[in-house]
């Protein structure tokens, strides 16, 4: 039964081992300056040790297809909020009018 | 007329005592619970507004000083927004009516529903001490970098006190969406709910999807201004304007979860007071949806004037253009409701009338400000005050009290006094056109928001507007007069006192602790009234 799913905490282990590698190399990588891809070289860690929590830690990965639905509503108004503020951001710089 | 009994054994005399309220987990004593904590909210918020309406009597600052008035407009405004307009109608006529129209026993999850009551409490009574204690004056809405670098007010205890209560909301939008979707009874299928459940089932999606994001942000404010790091303060490179994205990326979408659950109880009104089915069933369901979902995606309209790039806020202008349509959709689908029904004139019919009227206006003026050009000019006037509270007093108290009126009998076995009840809807109508129409005109032609002093050519409509205010102050406390009354005096309501269709009419008033005495099977549609009493059309 999936909903019922136990791991074995082997499991667990191995996946916080791999959330604090992950944080050992965000810190690793602030001290280089990469220039543009700062920002995004941070965020790709962040969202990959995300998935990571949501799969494992929290069952989603063992959970029903309802649970991903939500999971999915989640991480789609998350887009909303991230697209409608860069609507702002990215456009600032744009020829204004008058 | 046989005599009605009350049913000898009822959620009310279920136990006695204290503790039989305060470990309750029955819905409907939950929904009382609310029903003592909002009103207390309510007359915390009305006796600021009050002070504030004298203050604005007179042109010159002479009641209170500009730091005072400047607390009061922010206390006013924190316990009407968070304390009682978002709560208040699922809260209380959600936590009684979902279980009950779905023909369940209770919500899915009774303790939580418990648990969210204390939470509430406890943040609403966090926030007033922190409000009492000194004050805040950043108003309602935060804004940074006042309220994370210069306000030397309470910004922290109260963003706590707002931030614990959010979980309240989460808690109970998460019971009803869960309950909506699990325990309807046999037969009762999605589109067999009343109106109420799909517009109730909205409002729990936004609350779930929304109040995470308010709730973080005021954990930022709260941060930056303990550890001083740079989200919103420009001097160590954040940014003022992203907090207020973050800020009404939710409160653009608190006003749907005020007013689609007002909206969703003028559909039962409108059912009941016309004996017919609600016109387009579907499409007033979906509208709810709908409403729902673009009220998340129109915040930048709050932002014309503060920095956002043109680009974006014609997104958002046009986007906000949109939302009108659904909501016109509803309105029209009343008013076709009504057409040729046998309409009534009882009192929760009257405040459904009160509330068409009241947030048409408030949602034609909203397509005023969705204008670029004219939310320029009416950026922070009264013309903002009074568009918003004729949404969000006109809109949900009207809704709020209608279906107090309507669902009270339910609640608790007794009628009120018809006659008082028509009397206060109508002072409540004309108190609240009163104080808040005559805004309008004076934010059109210039008097700011949020100061306590003004030029002696806006007084005339100022003292409308305290006026009206007082007539509206009375009008509210006269139904907690004969409703306390009638808790003890009222005639006995009988199971169906309106004689109208839906499961909570069939079972007693005050129903018993598990709401129905068998589990009912739905074989029908809502709002299935006898085809004889429609008007003949021929
Ligand atoms: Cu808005």
């Amino acid at each position: 039964m999936p909903t019922n799913h136990i791991l074995p905490t082997r499991v667990y282990y191995t996946i916080f081992a791999i959330l604090m590698l992950c944080t050992f190399a965000t810190v690793l990588i602030a001290f280089f300056d990469l220039g543009p891809l700062n920002a995004i070289a941070a965020l790709t860690i962040a969202v990959f040790k995300a998935v990571l929590v949501v799969l494992f830690f929290m069952h989603v990965r063992y959970s029903t297809r309802l649970t991903w639905a939500v999971v999915a509503g989640g991480v789609f108004w998350l887009g909303i909020l991230l697209a409608l503020t860069l609507s702002d951001y990215l456009t600032r710089s744009w020829q204004t009018f008058g | 007329m046989s005599t009605v009994l009350l049913p000898p054994r009822h959620y009310l005399n279920d136990g006695y005592g204290v503790r039989s309220w305060l470990l309750t987990r029955d819905h409907k004593r939950i929904a009382l619970l609310y029903l003592a904590g909002v009103t207390f909210f309510f007359f915390i918020g009305g006796a600021m507004a009050v002070l504030i309406r004298l203050e604005l009597a007179t042109p010159p600052g002479d009641l209170v000083t500009d730091e005072t008035y400047n607390k009061l407009f922010t206390m006013h405004g924190v316990m009407m927004v968070f304390f009682f307009l978002i709560p208040v109608i699922p809260s209380v006529l959600g936590n009684f009516l979902v279980p009950i129209m779905i023909g369940a026993k209770d919500l899915a999850f009774p303790k939580i529903n418990l648990l969210s009551w204390y939470i509430y409490v406890v943040g609403g009574l966090f926030t007033l001490y922190a409000l009492i204690s000194g004050g805040l004056d950043t108003g309602w809405t935060f804004y940074t970098p006042f309220s994370t670098v210069a306000s030397t007010t309470n910004v922290i205890p109260a963003a706590l006190g707002i931030f614990i209560t959010g979980f309240s909301s989460i808690l109970t939008g998460l019971n009803f969406i869960v309950t909506i979707h699990r325990m309807r009874a046999p037969g009762m299928t999605w589109f067999r709910m009343p109106l109420f459940l799909w517009s109730t089932y909205a409002t729990s999606l936004i609350n779930v999807l929304g109040t995470p994001v308010i709730a973080i942000t005021i954990l930022l404010v709260a941060a930056e201004r303990v550890f001083h790091f740079g989200f919103f303060n420009p001097a160590v490179g954040g940014d003022p304007v992203l907090f207020q994205h973050l800020f009404w990326f939710y409160s653009h979408p608190a006003v749907y979860i005020m007013v689609l659950p007002a909206m969703g109880v003028v559909s039962e009104l409108v059912a009941a007071g016309c004996r017919k089915p609600v016109f387009g069933y579907s499409f007033v369901a979906f509208a709810s949806l709908a409403i729902a979902v673009l009220g998340f995606l129109v915040w930048g309209h709050h932002m014309f004037v503060a920095g956002e790039s043109v680009y974006s806020a014609l997104i958002f202008s046009i986007l906000s253009f949109l939302v009108a349509i659904p909501s016109a959709v509803k309105v029209f689908n009343w008013t076709a409701t009504m057409y040729q029904g046998a309409v009534s004139w009882e009192t929760p019919m009257l405040y459904a009338y009160g509330f068409i009227g009241l947030f048409t206006i408030g949602g034609l003026t909203g397509l005023f400000l969705a204008a670029i050009g004219v939310d320029v000019h009416v950026t922070d006037t009264y013309f903002i005050i009074a568009h918003f509270h004729y949404i969000m007093v006109g809109g949900t108290i009207m809704g709020y009290l209608g279906g107090l009126h309507y669902w009270w009998p339910k609640m608790s076995g007794r009628l009120y006094n018809e006659g008082l009840a028509k009397l206060s809807a109508g002072i409540i109508f004309i108190g609240f056109n009163l104080t808040f129409f005559p805004q309008f005109v004076v934010g059109y032609l210039g008097m700011p928001r949020r100061y306590h002093a003004y030029p002696p050519e806006f007084q005339v409509l100022n003292v409308l507007s305290s006026a009206g205010a007082s007539i509206l102050g009375v009008g509210y406390l006269i139904p907690m007069v004969y409703l306390m009354w009638s808790l003890r005096y009222g005639r006995l309501a009988g199971s169906n006192p309106w004689g109208a269709v839906g499961l909570e009419w069939t079972t007693s008033s005050p129903p018993p602790t598990e709401n129905f005495t068998e589990t009912p099977r739905v074989t029908w549609d809502a709002y299935e009234y006898p085809a004889s009493v429609e008007t003949d059309v021929a």
